[in-house]
């Protein structure tokens, strides 16, 4: 087991490695000139070469990672004199149009997502899960087919429009939201019943798409599970119908969902761009969305999309430790 | 034996409702068991062996299969029919009054869980006591079926087995709370030779040590030889001929029989023939031919007089006081018929 360990430690740092690299040489081939979108349109070319030199653009390429993965670890200082400031570590970067360390917007936003996920997660985990073996209990009565339309519902309805269509027609009109006052971070320790309001409905938002797809998942899993040979093996021993369910079926059924939920939820932390859109949440997906689109903000996106990869890369790891110590199969082989 | 047999079964009906039409996987099935007795169920796939006894354990799903008849085991508080007894009575003899193991080792143990941890489940459903005594009764139980080092091995996982030790550890499963009554569905039949041999041999060791009644369901008339003192042969569903393994050896009355102990291959002919196959397919079971279900595969129709072949299903008739046929066909007839297949 720890041979395994040490093994998907070491291969999680490498792809980690891989990933800010690509993610840096794909900023570096990029037309736009990060120097040149520091100041305004009539720039004049001198101040323009100063901003490369503080920024640390004006060397090669892999310098620059070098510099960019120092940063990570000890903290990172731009410029010189009077105009010098140091960004402590883990420095991502420096925004330019946000006049900001990048870790400073990230530590901001994160929270944010971070509660977006959460309740999204569970909310959906439950109904779908939930959803999912009710249905395969009832196969084919009214409940079964209950959930089937909730599938259908849940799965063709893109969150830009269930989010609205919630938004609109649930959250303003009954004025159970005040449209002003979401824009603002509220800390579930400061104020859990704004914290709650604020998050209840991009909560149902997101977690109604993945409850659907859930639900379907969970359904022909326990489905498939229950018509397996020691499932019958189970009941010939003289075991309750819930004691089949619950030790047998569900210990091998839910397993591959484990790993769906755990991808499910790290791709979540990286930011909810739709939902957290709709809602006016200023999470890690309006941060990168805003710097994607209006700002150019390029050490920003750098910042976010290796988060949101490493988000994923380390959920991947988490699930196959949790795997291993669910399947004994996995454990030895 | 003067008292009564452990299970009695009489005119069992085991149908399945489908789209096409409804499948008659049992028809008027009677057979009885007593303890220390083994019954052969043999007949190809689809002949309703293996539906037969998953009725008897109550593991069909009551809402999509048609049951009907009695099926009584004799337990010592008094008879209990397990076909119309509350599925939560028939749910408590499973695993205590009647077991059964299975045809594939290899996906009839939970991959999960270790094989201690499914053995102490079976046994705690019907005995007091904590874990560790559960433990010490796998272990033991293990030991009795032949697994070595079971004390270390009790904690390992099913995949850590070879099929024949699974298939041992299936017994002991099935045992570990004295049953009175055990159903194994063929056995041995994903299993290599040599270890068929010796999982047979276990299941006769465990049935003298238990005193239990054992019935075997298997296509293979070779295992049938070895252990069985009586025998079913099933056709489409229906006992064809039951009588003891003697009667079925040396004087078999149907047709089938006959039939299926020509397949076997001899071993140590001198001159190697082909092999003598069964022509064509068994019927459907959703339409079953007017008359006899074997008519059309069968060498011997035309020498029934009358065509009563095509028109009246025999009945199981007595041969003899414990040996019984559903044929047409004269005592002469047969005789003649056994010789010509190149039977004994």
């Amino acid at each position: 087991m720890l041979k395994y360990l040490i093994r998907r430690v070491s291969a999680t740092i490498l792809v980690l490695t891989l990933v800010s690299m690509s993610v840096f040489l794909i900023f570096a081939v990029l037309p736009m000139d990060p120097a040149a979108l520091t100041c305004g349109k009539a720039c004049s070319p001198a101040v323009i070469e100063g901003n490369r030199h503080r920024l640390g653009l004006d060397v090669p390429v892999q310098v620059q990672y070098g510099r960019f993965v120092k940063g990570l670890f000890v903290g990172r200082d731009y410029g010189d004199g009077a105009a010098a400031f140091h960004c402590p570590a883990p420095a991502f970067g420096y925004s330019f149009n946000r006049h900001e360390c990048v870790t400073q917007l990230v530590g901001e936003a994160f929270p944010v997502t971070l509660s977006l996920a959460i309740g999204a997660f569970i909310l959906w985990i439950s109904v779908g899960v939930g959803l999912g073996i009710l249905a395969a209990r009832k196969k084919n009565e009214w409940q079964d087919r209950l959930a089937t339309a909730f599938v259908l519902v849940g799965t063709s309805l893109p969150t830009f429009i269930s989010g609205i269509l919630i938004l609109i027609f649930v959250a303003l009109k009954f004025g159970l939201v005040n449209p002003i006052e979401m824009g603002r971070w509220v800390s579930p320790y400061d104020d859990p019943v704004g914290w709650f309001k604020t998050f209840i409905f991009p909560w149902i938002t997101l977690a109604l798409l993945y409850a659907a797809t859930y639900t379907r998942f969970t359904r022909s899993n326990v489905i498939e599970t229950s018509s397996e040979d020691y499932i019958r093996t189970a009941r010939a021993k003289g075991l309750s119908e819930q004691d089949i369910l619950r030790k047998h079926t569900l210990r091998a059924a839910l397993a591959p969902i484990i790993t769906l939920a755990g991808l499910d939820f790290a791709g979540l932390l990286g930011g909810a761009i739709i939902t957290e859109g709709i809602f006016n949440l200023p999470g890690l997906g309006r941060l990168s969305i805003r710097a994607v689109l209006r700002d150019y903000d390029l050490p920003t996106i750098l910042a976010t999309t290796i988060l949101a990869a490493s988000f994923v890369v380390i959920a991947n790891l988490l699930v196959d430790i949790a795997y291993a110590y669910l399947d004994p199969r996995v454990r030895v082989g | 034996m003067t008292t009564k047999p452990f299970l009695e079964v009489k005119n069992l009906n085991v149908a399945f409702p489908t789209e096409d039409g409804v499948v008659q996987a049992s028809n008027d099935i009677s057979f009885t068991v007593a303890r220390g007795e083994t019954l052969a169920v043999v007949g190809e796939s689809g002949s309703g062996k293996s539906v037969t006894s998953l009725a008897v354990m109550g593991l069909h799903n009551r809402k999509r299969t048609n049951i009907s008849g009695q099926a009584f085991l004799n337990l010592d508080s008094g008879p209990v029919d397990v076909i119309s007894a509350d599925e939560e009575v028939v749910r408590k003899l499973r695993g205590k009054a009647m077991s059964m193991i299975f045809q594939d080792p290899m996906s009839a143990l939970h991959p999960y869980y270790s094989i201690g941890n499914q053995l102490i489940e079976a046994w705690s459903l019907y005995n007091e006591g904590d874990k560790q005594a559960g433990k010490k009764r796998a272990i033991e139980m293990l030991d009795l079926v032949g697994i070595p080092d079971a004390a270390k091995r009790v904690d390992e996982y099913p995949h850590q087995f070879s099929g024949g030790m699974r298939q041992r550890v299936m017994i002991a499963m099935a045992l570990i709370n004295n049953p009175s009554l055990l159903i194994a569905d063929e056995p041995t039949t994903a299993l290599d030779v040599t270890v068929q041999s010796q999982i047979l041999q276990l299941m006769r060791d465990m049935q003298k040590e238990f005193n239990m009644a054992l019935i075997l369901i298997t296509h293979d008339l070779g295992v049938v030889a070895e252990v069985a003192d009586r025998v079913n042969v099933m056709y489409a569903g229906k006992i064809v001929e039951s009588g003891s393994a003697e009667d079925i050896y040396y004087r078999p009355d149907h047709p089938y029989s006959i039939g299926l102990l020509n397949s076997i291959p001899k071993i140590g002919e001198l001159d190697s023939k082909r092999l003598i196959a069964i022509p064509g397919q068994p019927p459907s079971l959703i339409s079953l031919p007017q008359g006899c279900s074997f008519r059309a595969r069968c060498s011997f129709a035309d020498r029934v007089p009358n065509n009563l072949c095509a028109t009246a299903a025999p009945a199981l008739d007595n041969k003899s006081s414990e040996h019984f046929s559903r044929c047409h066909l004269s005592e002469a007839e047969l005789v003649k018929a056994r010789k010509e297949i190149g039977g004994n």
